[in-house]
């Protein structure tokens, strides 16, 4: 290869606009994945540069300092110091915000301090007008020692200048712009003789993080230059005073503030977002309009999608030629995709609400708002926000407790968190509720089947906080806690930034959990069409029989003998086993299979029902809705789904732990097996006697 | 008597004097809470806890616990 692509690192810490920048660089040029063995999401993108020069754009996680005080912040770490990485930036971004310089820069200076050539990308610079703030960049890049470019990701300015800066990244100084190691001139002396050919500030990294390290042995360097806990703090301390009094120093005369244009827009929107009432009120609306829109807005692309692939199958059925393989296609593909496929509008609108929450800074104020409330369950003001992302899905929220500094707080809030109604739950709810909440409106406004939905996601939570509550009390940890929370400023949330997410969130749910279901929409497809015994093989002389005295018209026999045969089918046989386990839940063994094979993920729970449906009947032209609504007990006459049996099942899956990711994720994450097991234990047998309580009431 | 952070009303400022470096995490020392610093209280949470904080240009909140580990002192205004 003669061109080789540059590699480019961006890193700043969290809040500065650092995804903007990445997204203006690559556009939907990107790549999520995760590094190996940990949960720590890995974007990379490309660029195209001038001069035909190529770019390869890593987003490292958000990070304060080089200091790591979790796994995200590991990474950036770990990169900087292994030169062999295949992703070692040969220039690396550090993204800064315009208001908030001081404290941006401290960052700049350690990553100064590894010798790599480092752009400083100054953002948010269309604010600078209205903050009353000037910059002198030519004293600042001499200061600095770096090239600057003054951006505005939001308005889409600077970039052109800041690619042109990546191209003649070989000019950009390596030097250090502050020599840190005078705070212990003769401990970072020694430190340096004793390795002379390693860089004293990755040295001193190896001595203070917990980090992988690969090529420097830790141990010797430990060794012989190890001093206690609180004598390294120390030295951090005086560490971070001497970056503040250098940054200090060059802003005072590169930075101009005049103060009385600044506005103080955000203290107003802050009285009302913490107000002890408004700010609860607030808050409260907001959630109910999220879960209200999540259900009435997207019925309508919903039965869209719904009715396609309803015409779709009996359009393969009839046109193709027929025999197996359009029978695999019509019966068992075709619904276990659409099954899947038809929740992609509600699962959108519920990142997109997400996502705006973060964006625009108001999710760190319920943080504020919420602290003191959660503690008294053994929560963090920061559990809320696994708690509210836990609506979208359990992964991404266990692995948001992560910047929850005390670990019970954590392990509390990872353990509770399943209870959260996922969007895996969705489909499920959505099915359930359309078959047996009537859709009418009470007090002329509310619709009965959204406020199910609203009480369900309600349940999920009041669950969550109470076990958490139980758990503070039966759990007998110590840890030392602490809790800082950045307060960002507010800001308009970014259409491309959100849309980006949005579109990359639902890409990785539905081809995830399609891929699942589409295995096994084709196993069950082939253990619902074939069978053992001449129950199976002669079902229709079987039919004929039983019959004789009353013969049926053509379409009835042909749903009479679909029905013998899935019966007596592999699956058939598989339900009937396990059915009166299930019985007094109120479910019969059609829906047994579904709980069974929606074990390993909820949602394949509807597409399992529209399979065995769809083979367990002649037509092709129903949609999964109607065939459910449809089904009727053969010995009592009665529906299927029915109130009971519905709100029973509801509670089963609000409860129960279907989800085999979440238990990978949690033993990830608490690093024992111990914790997801009993996680699910305790899920299981929860959301048995619940869904048989309520059944066996309601019935 | 001994100021510290979570005695100071809202609006108040004042400068950042001593801690025990042992109880205050470093990331709140990366923010800029350091010796010499301001430090104002811009926001107490409905419940009195945790407190809502310009330090150095850094807008953080923490918890009263942590709060009345850092003494400070009063900057007067002048009328």
């Amino acid at each position: 290869m003669i061109h080789q692509n540059i590699n480019v690192a961006l890193i700043g810490n969290p809040n500065v606009g650092k995804t903007s920048v990445f997204n203006q660089l690559t556009g939907l040029n990107q790549q999520v994945g995760n590094y190996p063995g940990i949960t720590v999401e890995k974007k990379i993108g490309f660029c195209k540069l001038p001069h035909n020069i190529k770019a390869n754009i890593l987003d490292l996680p958000g990070t304060y300092s080089l200091n790591a005080s979790s796994m995200d912040e590991s990474v950036v770490i770990e990169l900087l110091l292994n030169k062999n990485d295949k992703l070692y930036p040969d220039v690396v971004i550090v993204v800064t915000d315009v208001e908030n310089l001081k404290r941006n820069l401290l960052l700049y200076t350690q990553i100064k301090d590894l010798e790599i050539p480092t752009i400083l990308v100054i953002n948010m610079a269309d604010r600078m007008e209205t903050k009353g703030i000037t910059l002198d960049i030519p004293f600042l890049e001499e200061q600095l020692k770096t090239k600057i470019a003054l951006i505005s990701s939001r308005k889409g300015y600077g970039i052109e200048e800041l690619k042109d800066l990546i191209v003649s990244y070989k000019t950009i100084p390596h030097e250090p712009c502050l020599n840190a190691s005078v705070i212990d001139t003769e401990y970072f002396k020694s430190l340096q003789e004793a390795f002379p050919n390693q860089l004293l500030y990755k040295l001193w990294l190896v001595i203070t993080q917990d980090v992988n390290f690969s090529n420097l042995d830790r141990n010797e360097i430990r060794s012989t230059f190890t001093k206690s806990h609180s004598e390294l703090k120390r030295l951090q301390q005086k560490e971070t005073i001497k970056r503040y009094q250098f940054i200090n120093d060059v802003l005072k005369e590169g930075l101009k503030v005049d103060a009385s244009t600044a506005t103080d827009f955000r203290a107003k929107l802050d009285n009302i977002l913490t107000h002890k009432f408004w700010g609860y009120f607030i808050f409260l609306g907001i959630l109910f309009v999220i879960f209200q829109s999540i259900f009435s807005w997207s019925t309508i692309p919903m039965d869209f999608i719904d009715g396609t692939f309803a015409s779709l199958s009996s359009w393969t059925a009839e046109e193709l030629p027929s025999g197996i393989l359009t029978d695999l296609l019509s019966q068992g593909i075709i619904p276990g995709i659409g099954g899947i496929l038809i929740f992609i509008p509600q699962i959108a609108f519920l990142f997109l609400f997400i996502s705006i929450l973060e964006e625009s800074g108001y999710m760190s104020r319920v943080v504020f708002l919420m602290d003191k409330i959660m503690r008294r369950f053994g929560l963090s003001g920061k559990s809320v926000v696994p708690l509210i992302s836990g609506t979208a899905c359990a992964i991404p929220a266990i692995m948001a407790t992560r910047n929850i500094e005390n670990w019970k707080e954590r392990l509390i809030t990872i353990l509770v968190t399943p209870f959260t109604t996922c969007s895996a739950r969705l489909p499920v709810y959505a099915i359930i509720i359309a078959l047996v909440i009537p859709n009418e409106r009470v007090f002329g406004i509310l619709n009965m089947q959204g406020l199910s939905l609203m009480l369900l996601y309600l349940l999920g939570f009041g669950t969550a906080i109470l076990s958490a509550y139980i758990l503070n009390k039966v759990l007998k940890l110590e840890s030392k806690t602490y809790f800082v929370v950045e307060m960002p400023s507010y800001k308009l949330p970014l259409f491309k930034n959100v849309g980006i997410n949005v579109v990359e969130k639902t890409k990785a749910f539905v081809v995830g959990a399609g891929k699942i279901i589409l295995a096994i929409s084709i196993i069950l497809w082939f253990l619902a069409s074939y069978g053992p015994g001449k129950d199976f093989n002669e079902a229709e002389a079987i039919v004929k029989e039983r019959t004789a005295e009353k013969p049926l018209n053509e379409i009835e026999f042909e749903n009479a003998v679909a029905s013998q045969k899935l019966e007596n089918s592999y699956i058939g046989i598989m339900g009937q086993t396990i059915e009166p386990v299930i019985s007094p839940l109120g479910y019969d063994w059609k829906i047994g299979i579904a709980i069974i094979s929606s074990f390993a993920a909820r949602e394949v729970f509807v597409g399992t029902l529209a399979t065995i449906y769809s083979v367990g009947s002649s037509d092709n032209e129903n949609t999964i809705k109607n065939k459910m609504a449809a089904e009727v007990n053969p010995v009592t006459g009665q529906k299927i789904f029915n109130f009971a049996s519905g709100i029973s099942l509801l509670l089963f899956y609000a409860f129960a732990l279907q989800c085999a990711s979440t238990l990978a994720i949690t033993k990830k994450e608490t690093n024992s097996w111990k914790w997801p097991m009993l996680q699910l234990v305790l899920m299981s047998a929860f959301a048995y006697l619940t869904a048989l309580i309520a059944y066996q009431i309601l019935k | 008597m001994r100021t510290t952070i979570n005695s100071l009303k809202k609006n108040e400022k004042a400068i950042i004097k001593d801690f025990d470096i042992d109880i205050i995490p470093l990331k709140l020392l990366e923010m800029g809470c350091l010796p010499g610093n301001v430090v104002e209280l811009l926001q107490i949470a409905p419940f009195g806890d945790p407190l809502y904080l310009d330090v150095n240009g850094s807008h953080v909140a923490i918890r009263v616990e942590t709060a009345k580990e850092i003494e400070v002192e009063l900057i007067k205004i002048a009328l």
